[in-house]
């Protein structure tokens, strides 16, 4: 296997100072620009947690998931529904449970699909997404138990007040902000200790060659229900997020195109390494909007058909940088050095 | 240590669809013993040893190891029991180093295996027995480089480290000298007689000085059916395999 063709799993010493000047970046940002492109940039830190999460299963179980989403959305609406309108609800216990009910769903769908493998894992986890947004678009509202879950169907639900954290105020945008990026920088550390640790360790013999780690003796649909579970946790966490900046869980979050926008931005990123996932759901979000902003072209309406052109940008990624934006920048930095391969 | 059965396979049969590709197959595994099973081109011998590894499950038989029954248990439950096998085709972890190869083979024997805070690479007991298993292959000038990159041979001796590093008891080898140069195999027929103390051993292999050289017991398999078994010395003189096998070998 080529070196350019196996995953940048250990950042070299230049990339990490780029990532540390990144997230001083990040610090500076909301004192020098406007309140709209704050918010702007802590989606897209919210969206890169989410898809960290999925490079867990992605990049570093080798588990393509086409209904990652699903997590996503359920920690968007826990927060929903255990919001009300008369008065805030804390952030101390909404976000574990936001988190643990995420994880919870993950177990259990977990449970049937990690048996899977290849195309059929892609399609069965699709499936269980399908269905879960389906159920939110098709329903206002569902009983379960004597209870009136509030859903809101396709419309959505707003959230008109963010999580009370009692330490600091989350309504203040500044300090919404920060909150972000702090989780940010946390699940990356928490996901890098993850990655080089014994279960780490596990997971990526299993993305290199599951046959071989079961003749080892490891009992692989363990580590991947736990690997799903896990990445299935955060990206509720990341959901959670989203509900409470935005004010607005509807069931898109669950759906197709956002599981299929967090694997693009693996992609594009690089894989296996939590860096790359966040390098690429910032470059996907910030392509995004340069893409939707393209004038019309002799009546063509170059903006609206932003699609073609990420499709294609992502092509051409994938082509010539097959390690990704990260892996790109890893080879322009080490100059000259040729790799081997 | 005295010599005992440690693995003890009965009237083995696997078919796919209306071919039996193991017909009723029995063999002892003796602790300090290597046991060669030879036998031309779709013999059966690479299935007996995947239904021995639990890589297949036999469509009837009994497999014993060390006195438990493990007929029809997953590859993981097997491997835990006590038994290691090597491939024929390399199966290592191409992109990894040398000693994480043998490092995760190693893990996988440890309490610590799913811990997820610490580093993989701290763990004293873990690193000890990766690192006695790849000084017994003969590879410790080799270990940080990547496996995708080392020599044939060395692939081959790191398919070994990989196995010795789970400490098993019995040690399945299916063709571990094939596509090996001659100094390579010398040492790995070396090595296996120096395993075979410690181990019980079944051997698949084509290369018949290395068989004769190394077994103390030889199975013969045609067609999925064992057609002798027993010393090298009586496998010899069989007419049945010289006709069978053997003389044909010669011929082609």
């Amino acid at each position: 296997m080529s070196a350019a063709k196996s995953h940048l799993e250990v950042l070299p010493r230049s990339l990490q100072l780029l990532l540390v000047l990144g997230v001083f970046a990040l610090a500076a940002f909301p004192f020098v620009s406007t309140d709209f492109y704050a918010s702007m940039m802590a989606r897209m830190m919210i969206l890169a947690i989410f898809a960290m999460s999925l490079d867990l299963l992605q990049g570093v179980t080798g588990l393509v998931s086409l209904g990652h989403a699903a997590f996503f959305g359920i920690g968007g609406y826990f927060l929903s529904l255990v919001s009300s309108d008369s008065g805030t609800v804390s952030l101390w216990w909404t976000l574990p449970g936001a988190v643990l009910a995420s994880a919870f769903f993950a177990a259990v769908i977990g449970f049937f699909v990690v048996r899977t493998h290849g195309i059929y894992f892609i399609m069965v986890t699709m499936a269980f997404a399908q269905m879960l947004f389906y159920l939110v678009f098709d329903n206002k509202e569902i009983g379960l138990f004597g209870l009136s879950l509030r859903l809101g169907g396709s419309d959505g639900v707003y959230i008109n007040l963010k999580p009370d954290a009692a330490l600091f105020d989350l309504e203040n945008k500044k300090v919404f902000y920060f909150f972000t990026l702090g989780s940010l920088v946390l699940v990356y550390l928490f996901l890098r200790r993850v990655l080089w640790s014994p279960f780490g360790r596990v997971l990526a013999g299993i993305r290199v060659n599951e046959h071989r780690m079961r003749a080892l003796g490891y009992g692989t649909f363990g580590y991947k229900l736990a690997a799903f579970t896990l990445g299935g946790g955060i990206a509720g966490l990341a959901g959670y997020l989203w509900g409470a900046q935005t004010g607005f869980v509807n069931p898109e979050l669950m759906g197709f195109h956002m599981s299929a926008h967090a694997i693009m931005m693996v992609i594009l990123g690089g894989m296996g390494n939590f860096a790359g996932a966040i390098v690429g759901a910032f470059a996907f979000e910030y392509l995004l909007h340069l893409f939707k902003d393209l004038p019309d072209i002799g009546g063509f309406r170059a903006g609206k058909h932003w699609q073609l052109w990420m499709g294609l940008f992502i092509v051409l990624v994938v082509a010539f940088a097959p390690r990704g934006l990260l892996g790109l920048a890893e080879r322009v930095l080490r100059g000259k050095e040729k790799h081997h391969g | 240590m005295a010599d005992e059965v440690l693995l003890s396979a009965k009237n083995l049969v696997k078919r796919f669809g209306g071919l039996a590709a193991v017909n009723d197959v029995s063999v002892d595994l003796w602790r300090g013993r290597i046991h060669a099973v030879i036998g031309p081109n779709g013999a059966g011998k690479s299935t007996l040893t995947n239904l021995l590894s639990g890589d297949l499950p036999p469509t009837t038989g009994s497999i014993h190891l060390g006195g438990q029954d493990i007929t029809g248990r997953s590859p993981e439950r097997i491997s835990r029991a006590g038994l290691g096998r090597s491939y024929q085709k390399t199966n290592i972890f191409l992109p990894f180093t040398v000693w994480e190869n043998v490092r995760l083979a190693s893990q996988s024997r440890a309490q610590h295996a799913a811990s997820w805070l610490r580093r993989a690479t701290g763990y004293a007991g873990t690193n000890e027995r990766a690192e006695k298993a790849i000084t017994l292959a003969g590879l410790e000038h080799r270990r940080d480089a990547v496996a995708g990159t080392i020599s044939h041979g060395e692939q081959r001796q790191l398919e070994i480290a990989m196995t010795l590093a789970t400490e098993p008891q019995v040690l399945l080898l299916d063709e571990p000298l094939a596509g090996m140069g001659t100094a390579e195999a010398e040492r790995m027929v070396a090595l296996l007689k120096r395993l075979k103390e410690a181990h019980a051993i079944m051997l698949v292999e084509h290369d018949m000085d290395a068989v004769f050289a190394l077994a103390d017991r030889l199975t013969v398999m045609v067609n999925g059916q064992v057609i002798a078994s027993g010393t090298p010395e009586q496998v010899r003189n069989d007419a049945g395999v010289q006709a069978a096998y053997l003389g044909e070998e010669e011929r082609s």
